[in-house]
């Protein structure tokens, strides 16, 4: 096999990804940091290199549209959006999950307004989370390139069905070159087996989808089965890093990757770029004689409930990192880890922190110093005094 | 166009069927009827919300011989070019038509509509032009005409119809063209002529609502000629820019042989609370529609 190594933006790494995924109709609306995506996307239809329409629309609405069309209709088609833009195309969001046709979409993560702001935070993403969408975090540029071609795979599983959605931290990722092996189109190829779908809109053949329910209860019964769907992605994700991992020697754990975690007695919990930044807390903390590990939470939908109590079992105390809030509750990574352990009978102490929400700089210094406070409290007192912590340097 | 289609031609196979729940006297149901008549199986209809999503029936029924893709409210024509987009992909034969309302077109759809007609993406946009928001019971839209009343609009709407299909025309796209249920041969023809087109073509079917308008359900058809006959709606063709009044309504360019606005309204309920001088100034506002149109032609 080939190995080519290319220097990638996280941006250029999506469309590398999307060109040897094969897909057929991409369509977007330009904001920032997400605009390079297409840019380069665009570059490369219109130089012969990759063979796709591009439909340049008038805003986000009708990118995410035009996609479920294209999707709905037979072929395999991408977007890309950030902050605003995922706002504005929030309702089709909701109908692409619920009409099960297999999409993929970056997101480019920024911070929502009021007032403008074009950094990093994970507002946009998170407040995605009960669309039914598969929703997956990437931490470095690779792991964006491998897992774009990877949610395709799941996102048009017969298991699975669902459109997925891959996160990735405006200009910490986005806008940073870091190299990138770029797999060869023929293991891709093997890899990506042509499009599925559940159903396939055409001329002469009148199927309908999205009318009206006779009953409620059907309906009911469609939202339940997205749920059921994404339950069950769970055994595909692991399946498809499995098999990714033995073609390409990369595994990223499937939902959740742990670091330093067999020995740990505390854990940082943590998605999206600055995992990084926590590995790099963590080697600091075991040298000083922490016993830590991380986890890293790669999917967020489905939830990896089970895998996070399977590890957490028997730890003495947990710490997760939000960026983005639940105004008037707490993080929404918190939130759903701290209801998952307590009823799964996982009694560690977690507390919240609240950090680098519209941007703010989060070191691997300022992880390891809220870590360490976090820890001395627990081991002199016990407990955690100010479980949601709002983290300024 | 004279001398087109014979009724005796057209396609037997109804794509929609009897009992669908649309209301006594619907337009819609008789549009769509038309619409199956004139392209019959190559039609994937891309539908947003709207009196059709009920007319199609309430699941697992389906009162439909058309494919449906069914969409939000503000979608529909990004939908329709990506569903384009896919079968020129796929080298598959397809006709993709827009079946939306005055919302879905001319008000909250209307930047999508605007953005597909500015790309030139190879779909037929059909306006069904029910004057209202008759889905959700009756509100104006930019489209209810000067005087009408609707439930957002008690006293008569005080503004008057956009002027959608003139915007289209400005759009320069290859295929605009106006036309009634009451004349259903030149709606025929019309999207018979419109599908040979590669492009992004405009279709705006007039439709009087009954249960909106407040008349009876068996003059749906009486209405909408008298909308033509009085000269409130003008039936023309544009192709390529070059706009022809469609002959049912060529005798009224002739501001002399319309019939009297009157007759129009006053078998509407809709216009009960219009004044004398409110009538005047909806006859002058048709004038000067006239006017307007019979500059392109």
């Amino acid at each position: 096999m080939k190995l080519v190594v290319m220097h990638l933006t996280g941006n250029y790494a999506v469309a590398w990804a999307v060109k040897l995924s094969r897909v057929k109709v991409v369509s977007a609306y330009p904001i920032t940091p997400q605009t390079t995506i297409v840019e380069k996307i665009s570059e490369f239809v219109e130089s012969g290199m990759m063979d796709a329409k591009i439909v340049r629309v008038e805003s986000e609405h009708s990118a995410l549209a035009t996609v479920f069309g294209a999707a709905s209709s037979g072929v395999r088609a991408f977007t890309a959006t950030s902050s605003h833009g995922l706002m504005y195309m929030y309702e089709m969001v909701w109908w692409s999950a619920g009409a099960r046709v297999p999409i993929v979409m970056a997101i480019v993560t920024r911070t929502i307004g009021a007032p403008w702001n074009i950094w990093s935070d994970h507002s946009d993403f998170m407040s995605q989370r009960d669309t039914g969408w598969l929703m997956m975090f990437a931490e470095h540029n690779q792991e964006v390139l491998d897992s774009v071609i990877q949610l395709f795979r799941i996102s048009e599983d017969p298991r699975v069905y669902l459109p997925g959605m891959i996160a990735l931290d405006a200009f910490i990722l986005s806008h940073t070159t870091e190299p990138v092996d770029i797999p060869d189109q023929s293991l891709v190829d093997s890899f990506l087996p042509g499009r599925r779908q559940p159903y396939t809109f055409k001329s002469g053949d009148p199927i309908t989808m999205g009318n009206l329910p006779s009953n409620p209860r059907d309906n009911m019964r469609m939202r339940w089965d997205v749920h059921k769907s994404l339950v069950a992605a769970k055994k595909v994700i692991t399946e498809v890093d499995r098999e990714w991992s033995k073609l390409t020697g990369r595994s990223y754990g499937g939902l959740i990757e742990c670091y330093m975690c067999s020995d740990a007695k505390y854990f940082i919990i943590g998605a999206g770029a600055w995992v990084g930044d926590m590995r790099e807390a963590v080697d600091m903390l075991r040298s000083e004689g922490y016993e830590v590990g991380l986890i890293k939470l790669r999917f967020v939908r489905p939830f990896p409930a089970e895998e996070l109590a399977e590890v957490m079992r028997g730890g003495k105390g947990a710490i997760v990192f939000d960026r983005s809030v639940s105004a008037g509750s707490a993080g929404p990574l918190y939130l759903d880890t701290v209801a998952h352990l307590g009823a799964l009978n996982v009694e560690v102490p977690v507390k919240n922190v609240i950090a680098g929400i519209a941007g703010v700089d989060v070191t691997y210094n300022d992880i390891a110093s809220v870590v360490r406070s976090f820890i001395e409290e627990i081991e002199s007192k016990g407990v955690v005094s100010n479980y949601v912590e709002w983290y300024f340097r | 166009m004279v001398g087109g289609i014979s009724i005796r031609e057209l396609p037997r196979k109804k794509y929609l069927l009897p009992g669908n729940p649309s209301c006594p006297g619907c337009p819609e149901a008789l549009g769509l009827r038309y619409l199956g008549m004139a392209l019959g199986d190559r039609v994937i209809l891309v539908v947003p919300a709207g009196c059709s999503t009920v007319i199609e029936g309430l699941a697992p029924n389906y009162s439909m011989r058309f494919p449906i893709v069914n969409v939000p409210f503000a979608s529909a024509d990004a939908v329709a070019s990506g569903v384009a987009a896919a079968k020129e992909v796929l080298g598959e034969d397809a006709v993709v038509v827009v079946w939306a309302g005055d919302g879905a077109t001319a008000d909250i759809g209307f930047a999508t509509l605007s953005g597909a007609a500015e790309r030139g993406d190879n779909i037929i946009h059909i306006c069904v032009d029910n004057e209202a928001y008759m889905n959700t019971g009756i509100q104006r839209s930019s489209l209810t005409p000067y005087g009408a009343w609707t439930t957002t609009t008690w006293t008569g709407k005080k503004e008057r119809k956009k002027d959608v299909p003139l915007i289209m025309l400005m759009h320069k796209v290859p295929y605009v063209a106006t036309a009634s249920v009451g004349y259903p041969m030149d709606f025929i023809e019309k999207l018979r002529r419109a599908v040979l087109i590669k492009g992004f073509k405009y279709i705006h079917l007039h439709a009087p609502c009954p249960t909106g308008w407040r008349f009876d359900p068996s003059l749906t058809v009486e209405v909408a000629k008298l909308a033509v006959e009085t000269g409130m709606w003008i039936l023309f063709e544009a192709v390529n820019g070059k706009v022809k009044i469609s002959p049912p309504s060529l005798p009224y360019r002739d501001r002399s042989r319309r019939k009297p606005i009157r007759d129009y309204i006053k078998i509407q309920g809709r216009f009960r609370t219009l004044t004398d001088e409110e009538l005047k100034k909806l006859e002058s506002m048709v004038d000067d529609v006239w006017d307007t149109l019979t500059k392109f032609t």
